[in-house]
């Protein structure tokens, strides 16, 4: 009896796995099977495969509850640093399934696809227009994709040069963990920039890791860098970098701080990925499809993967597959289309001029959120900051509160918290990235939380901490059992 | 601008808290070069009908597959997608969520992935799978790149026709580490693995068992490719495998031009701490309660850096949703009979090919793919068949690749046939 009635409660749902339903004697596909049936595939036939079998109520159900225990940007703020979780706008959603797009093969005849081809070609100009950096491939899947594509772009670039000796690649000790595994992945060293604690890149510091810079590569740097500030020597840095005959790859992260407002192909960049999924609003998916466009500048445009959309005399539009100078290719057929048309949608949408208020809005956000608490959570680099403000629990962690319970916290009162440890450079860090479609309403809120909770550290009232989340639909999980006693699959 | 809910006033109040006067100055730290006055190859603010008439604009020049008849796979396959697939992808919480890295809030997430995960085991009759990845050209490469780190060795071999994308992919990452040698042929001890696809590029299914031997004698790691991933519903599980990669995009993913597409990566269980990608695993909370984390990240380059086993940061989560809603749909009966009605067409197809003039068929075996042999080159062919409303396949030089799936109808095999001996 009991069992037949559950914990559910309200809408608090019970959500089995698909195969511990009582399983259905057909499946909700209705296709007829084929009149006659001959197997010339030289193979016996399979037999069991080990999937559920469920009617379409159970199905929809099932994925719908799912749902629920969920948290996205459409839910509520969402001010994960470095993530850029902006508003998705819908119409991306329903431009991406016209059938002219979603309904078109990557190998049809370049007559039948005119319209795909123009697009990708007008969206490489805007992207180039944007960054500075005039000539863009659109094939990288994602951004980490990106930062290997650029890299394989230095890479070649100093192989038709000659340069054989070159097989470093510098990148500051507050890089993303994809900078220095796309160097290694490109089949480089790397050495680290040690910003020693100051938060950003000094000449001093740089010059350390140069050397005399023979066998420098190029360097991998974000700007706005991961504590969410703008490198103010970036223009002194990559003067020596080049002297030296490296390349100064921009890893395009945190590119919202600067869209519309700031070129980075005029602060000195030669190489840089975006992330359309961040800036561009394309949707994370629950972590993707993305989509990481490369920009570089004329003198690298040779080494770019293939295929490469390219406009001819006659104004039509062909995919140019194969170049001597190429890196090759990066990706089955053409890249993440329907992302391309999502993120060509969203800049039609801003235009020049909201592009220019996005950046300025998203830095004056996070501004904001920085003068509110600076005062009660220690901010270990001065500002201002860009699109994202650094704070850690260096206050808080004396009371025995740390990031961690913070971040729960913000679960428990229904916020998606900031990123944590990260950069491994501030201990205890918090990166709090607002991004511009959030009203002044939901930051005070944030704010006011934030402060609630500082408060209450500051009173010793700090047991709550560490019991949070205890409203989510599951408290604290137990990472090390997952890690120790690996259960990857569902198993009778 | 619709997307920026900041009002005037509310930018006032905020700089006045900050204690500055205009935003610009919170840029003081960027040099005044890298400021841009206007961007003057992009228009201004658009509403949201003038987008949508943009982009149908560009739509509408594209020759869509249920436009006429359809015969192009390659890798990229038009399947039916059930309605209810796009509504649960489109649902908000799982549209607009990101990684799951609060698991309390992205149970959602991690349970689909904790499904697909079992479904690609099952699939391909391997221990364990990953949570995707962006697709199977680059899954094949990281099967490749695996196979070097666990034999440490460098090169590879390839057996049969594999896809010419997911080759090009293999030698531009490959060319990174210098003298790696990419050749056909029968594994020795120097290869780190050595790669089939199944069926293979032309259609052809080979079978295994002697180059599983080699593996076996040479040390090589056998890595099964499989770009058509509804050919599992009716071909035996590639369990002789030591990976088993490739191309998913058939279930639950529209063709988009090549992309987003969904690839998979499952392996034997051995092989657990040298996987790329995500893992999602189950756990119970601090009540006891079962729920799912993603785990063993310190394969990931966010722990890791420099020493990860891949610089793959994403995964392709959307599309494995889409992925494990259609098969959930499909279930263990409906997948093996969309795979026999995939065959059954591509039996029609052939019969019907074999009675045409100078159309040679090439295939012995074939699930839903094959090629014939033309007596002209195949590119002329198929642009000529265009002007016929048929978008007629892949062109190898006199070969001509076609796929059929369940959406091919017959008139749509005998419009081709007739258009075909039109052309030759």
């Amino acid at each position: 009896m009991m069992d037949a009635i559950g914990s559910q409660r309200a809408l608090n749902y019970d959500v089995k796995l698909l195969w511990e339903y009582p399983q259905a004697d057909a499946p909700a596909v209705d296709f007829e099977e084929p009149s006659s049936f001959k197997n010339r595939t030289g193979q016996s036939v399979r037999e069991t495969i080990g999937l559920a079998q469920l009617k379409e109520p159970t199905v929809v159900r099932h994925f719908v509850r799912l749902s629920t225990k969920n948290y996205g940007i459409d839910n509520g703020f969402f001010p994960l640093g470095s993530c850029t979780m902006k508003h998705n706008p819908r119409l991306n959603e329903k431009t991406a399934r016209m059938a002219g797009f979603a309904h078109i093969h990557p190998e049809q005849p370049v007559e039948t696809v005119q319209g795909a081809l123009a697009l990708m070609y007008d969206l490489q100009k805007t992207l180039g227009e944007v960054t500075g950096l005039p000539a863009v491939s659109l094939a990288p899947a994602a951004g980490a994709h990106g930062e290997l594509a650029g890299m394989m772009v230095i890479r070649r670039a100093h192989e038709a040069a000659g340069n054989t000796h070159k097989t470093v690649v510098l990148c500051p000790d507050s890089a993303h963990g994809t900078n220095p595994a796309t160097a290694v992945t490109c089949g480089y060293t790397v050495r680290t920039i040690d910003t020693k604690g100051t938060g950003r890149l000094t000449v001093e510091a740089f010059k350390e890791a140069l050397g005399d810079g023979k066998d420098v590569a190029g360097m991998m740097v974000t700007n706005p860098n991961t504590c969410g500030l703008f490198e103010r020597e970036i223009l002194e840095i990559v003067d020596l970098l080049h002297k030296a005959g490296g390349y100064f790859y921009c890893d395009g992260a945190n590119f919202n701080a600067l869209v519309g407002s700031i070129r980075p192909g005029d602060f000195g960049v030669d190489v840089m990925h975006l992330n359309l999924h961040k800036t561009f609003s394309t949707p994370h998916g629950g972590g993707g499809p993305g989509c990481g466009p490369i920009c570089v500048t004329n003198e690298l445009a040779a080494f770019l993967p293939v295929p490469h959309v390219v406009k001819q005399d006659d104004e039509t539009y062909a995919l140019e597959r194969h170049r001597d100078t190429s890196l090759g290719r990066m990706k089955g057929f053409h890249g993440q289309f329907g992302m391309v048309v999502r993120a060509m949608t969203y800049i039609l949408s801003h235009g020049a001029d909201g592009l220019k208020q996005v950046s300025q809005d998203a830095v004056l956000s996070a501004n904001y959120i920085l003068s509110q608490l600076k005062s009660l959570y220690h901010v270990p680099y001065e500002g201002p900051c860009m699109h994202e403000c650094l704070l850690t629990d260096k206050r808080q962690k004396e009371k025995g509160v740390t990031t961690l319970d913070i971040a729960k916290g913000l679960v428990e009162y229904g916020i998606h918290p900031m990123t944590v440890y990260f950069p491994l450079t501030a201990s205890g860090a918090m990166l709090i990235e607002p991004t511009e479609t959030e009203s002044k309403e939901e930051i005070d809120r944030f704010i006011a939380i934030m402060k609630m909770f500082a408060q209450k550290v500051e009173a010793g009232d700090t047991d709550i901490f560490h019991e949070w989340p205890v409203s989510a639909p599951r408290r604290r999980l137990d990472e090390v059992k997952a890690a120790r006693e690996p259960k990857l699959k569902y198993a009778k | 601008m619709r997307y920026l809910p900041l009002s005037d006033t509310n930018r006032q109040e905020m700089l006045q808290a900050i204690g500055v006067k205009s935003v610009k100055d919170l840029f003081k730290d960027v040099p005044a070069q890298a400021f841009v006055d206007e961007l003057v190859n992009l228009p201004n603010q658009k509403s949201e009908l003038e987008v949508e008439r943009i982009m149908a604009g560009y739509a509408n020049q594209n020759r869509a597959a249920g436009d006429g008849p359809f015969f192009l796979g390659a890798g990229c396959y038009n399947h039916h997608v059930p309605a209810s697939v796009d509504y649960i992808i489109q649902r908000s919480e799982f549209l607009t969520a990101y990684t799951p890295y609060q698991p309390e809030i992205a149970q959602g997430t991690l349970q689909v992935i904790f499904e697909f995960q079992s479904m690609i085991a099952a699939l391909t009759g391997q221990d364990i799978a990953n949570a995707s990845m962006y697709d199977g050209a680059t899954s094949t490469t990281e099967a490749a790149l695996m196979a070097q780190r666990v034999t440490r060795r460098r090169h590879i071999k390839l057996h049969g026709a594999l896809h010419p994308d997911y080759k090009e992919v293999l030698e531009s990452y490959m060319r990174n580490f210098g003298d790696v040698d990419i050749a056909e042929g029968v594994p020795t001890e120097q290869d780190a693995c050595v790669i089939v696809q199944v069926p293979d590029f032309y259609g052809n299914i080979h079978t295994l068992e002697s180059l599983r031997k080699q593996c076996d004698e040479t040390g090589a790691l056998l890595i099964i490719v499989v770009t058509e991933i509804v050919s599992l519903g009716l071909l035996p599980a590639p369990k002789i495998a030591d990976v088993v990669c490739g191309e998913a995009q058939s279930i639950g993913n529209a063709m988009n031009y090549g992309g987003p597409h969904l690839g998979f990566f499952a392996a034997k269980e051995k092989y657990l701490r040298q996987l790329p990608g995500r893992l999602c695993g189950e756990t119970v909370d601090a009540d006891g309660k079962r729920g799912f984390v993603l785990t063993l990240n310190t394969r990931e380059q966010h722990i890791r850096r420099e020493k990860a086993t891949s610089n793959i940061c994403t995964n392709q989560g959307l599309c494995a949703l889409a992925f494990t809603v259609h098969m959930a749909l499909l279930g263990e009966e409906g997948f093996k009979r969309l795979a026999r009605i995939n065959h059954a067409k591509a039996c029609e197809l052939a019969d019907a090919l074999e009675k045409v003039k100078g159309v040679k068929l090439l295939n012995k075996t074939f699930f839903n793919e094959l090629t014939i042999e033309l007596p002209k080159p195949a590119q002329g062919i198929v642009e000529a068949l265009v002007d016929e409303n048929v978008i007629a396949g892949y062109a190898v030089a006199n070969k001509l690749i076609l796929a059929v799936t369940e959406m091919t109808t017959t008139a749509d095999i005998e419009h081709l046939i007739q258009s075909l001996e039109a052309v030759l």
